[in-house]
C-alpha cells in the first residue's frame, strides 16, 4: 500500500541525519586530537547524501517512492593546523603538533541543520500515522 | 436501480488517493532536503484529477495494423507523467532546489486536505447507513 512509502522514505531521512549527526560528534570529540605527524592527524568526516532515483519507478501504478541515502563519508582534505607546543609529548622534532582540520562553528551550524532535518522526517512520520489511522476509522 | 458506490462516493476517493500520494512526494522532498543536486518535486494535482475522475488517465497503446503486430504496455504517464519540478525562488549552491518551509507548508496544506477529504468520506458513509437503517 503506496501510504507506508511515506513511512520508508522520512524513515531513510531519519537515518541519514543521524549518520551526520553521528559524524558531526566524532568530527567535535576529535577536534583537540594532536599529533605529531601530519599524515596520522584525524580529518574532519562529512556524510554525502543521495537522492534514491532507482525506487522512484517501482510500482506499477506510479507510486512515486524516493528516498534518501549517505552515499559515503568523505574527509575534509583542508590542511591540518600546525600549534608549536615543545611540551607536549607528542610533538616532533622541531616542536610541532598538528591538530585536526575540524572547523568547530561548521560543525556546529551543520549539528543544528541535522538536527532541524531529523524534526521535520519526525514531523511527517507523526502526521503520516495520524492520517492512516483516521483512514482506519473510515465510515464509523 | 443498483446503486453506483463510484458514482456516489464522488471525486473524493479519487481525491483521497492524490492526497495520498501527494503526502509521499513531499516527505521525499523533505527527506532530500540536503542532497545535493536534489530537484524539488509536486503532483500536478488538478490535470491528475482531472484525468482520474474523466477516466482517461490509461496507458498508452499501439495502434496494430497487423495481427501479428504486438501490443505494449505502458506504465509511463501514470507513473511520472504528472510529477513535475518546483521552480526554485533561491536555488542554493550545491544545485539543490528544495525550500524546507515551502516543503512544510506544502505537506500542511495536504494533511489538512487529506483529512477534509476524509470527512467528506465519512459523511458519505453515514448518509448511506441512515438510508440502509433508516433510523
Amino acid at each position: 500500500m503506496s501510504s507506508f512509502k511515506v513511512f520508508d522514505i522520512a524513515g531513510s531521512g531519519l537515518s541519514a541525519q543521524s549518520v551526520r549527526l553521528n559524524t558531526v560528534a566524532s568530527n567535535l570529540a576529535n577536534a583537540d586530537s594532536v599529533t605529531g605527524d601530519p599524515a596520522t592527524v584525524y580529518k574532519a568526516r562529512h556524510p554525502v547524501f543521495q537522492a534514491v532515483h532507482a525506487a522512484m519507478r517501482a510500482g506499477h501504478n506510479g507510486q512515486s517512492a524516493a528516498a534518501v541515502r549517505v552515499g559515503g563519508i568523505v574527509e575534509s582534505n583542508a590542511q591540518p593546523t600546525v600549534r608549536h607546543d615543545p611540551g607536549n609529548p607528542l610533538a616532533d622534532a622541531q616542536g610541532n603538533v598538528y591538530a585536526p582540520n575540524v572547523n568547530v562553528i561548521e560543525e556546529m551550524t551543520d549539528m543544528i541543520s541535522a538536527s532541524r532535518a531529523y524534526q521535520n522526517d519526525v514531523e511527517v512520520m507523526s502526521t503520516a500515522k495520524d492520517l492512516m489511522l483516521a483512514t482506519l476509522k473510515l465510515g464509523e | 436501480m443498483p446503486l453506483n458506490l463510484d458514482a456516489y462516493l464522488g471525486v473524493h476517493q479519487d481525491a483521497l488517493k492524490l492526497y495520498a500520494r501527494r503526502t509521499a512526494v513531499l516527505a521525499n522532498n523533505l527527506a532530500n532536503a540536503d542532497t545535493p543536486n536534489f530537484k524539488a518535486q509536486d503532483l500536478d494535482f488538478k490535470s491528475l484529477l482531472n484525468a482520474r475522475s474523466s477516466g482517461t488517465l490509461a496507458a498508452p497503446t499501439l495502434v496494430a495494423t497487423h495481427a501479428q503486430h504486438l501490443g505494449a504496455t505502458a506504465d509511463a504517464p501514470a507513473a511520472g507523467g504528472a510529477l513535475k519540478y518546483r521552480v526554485p525562488l533561491a536555488p542554493s549552491l550545491d544545485g539543490n532546489t528544495v525550500d524546507p518551509q515551502l516543503e512544510q507548508a506544502a505537506f500542511a496544506e495536504n494533511t489538512v486536505r487529506y483529512q477534509a477529504a476524509l470527512t467528506f468520506l465519512t459523511e458519505k458513509f453515514k448518509g448511506l447507513m441512515t438510508a440502509i437503517t433508516g433510523q
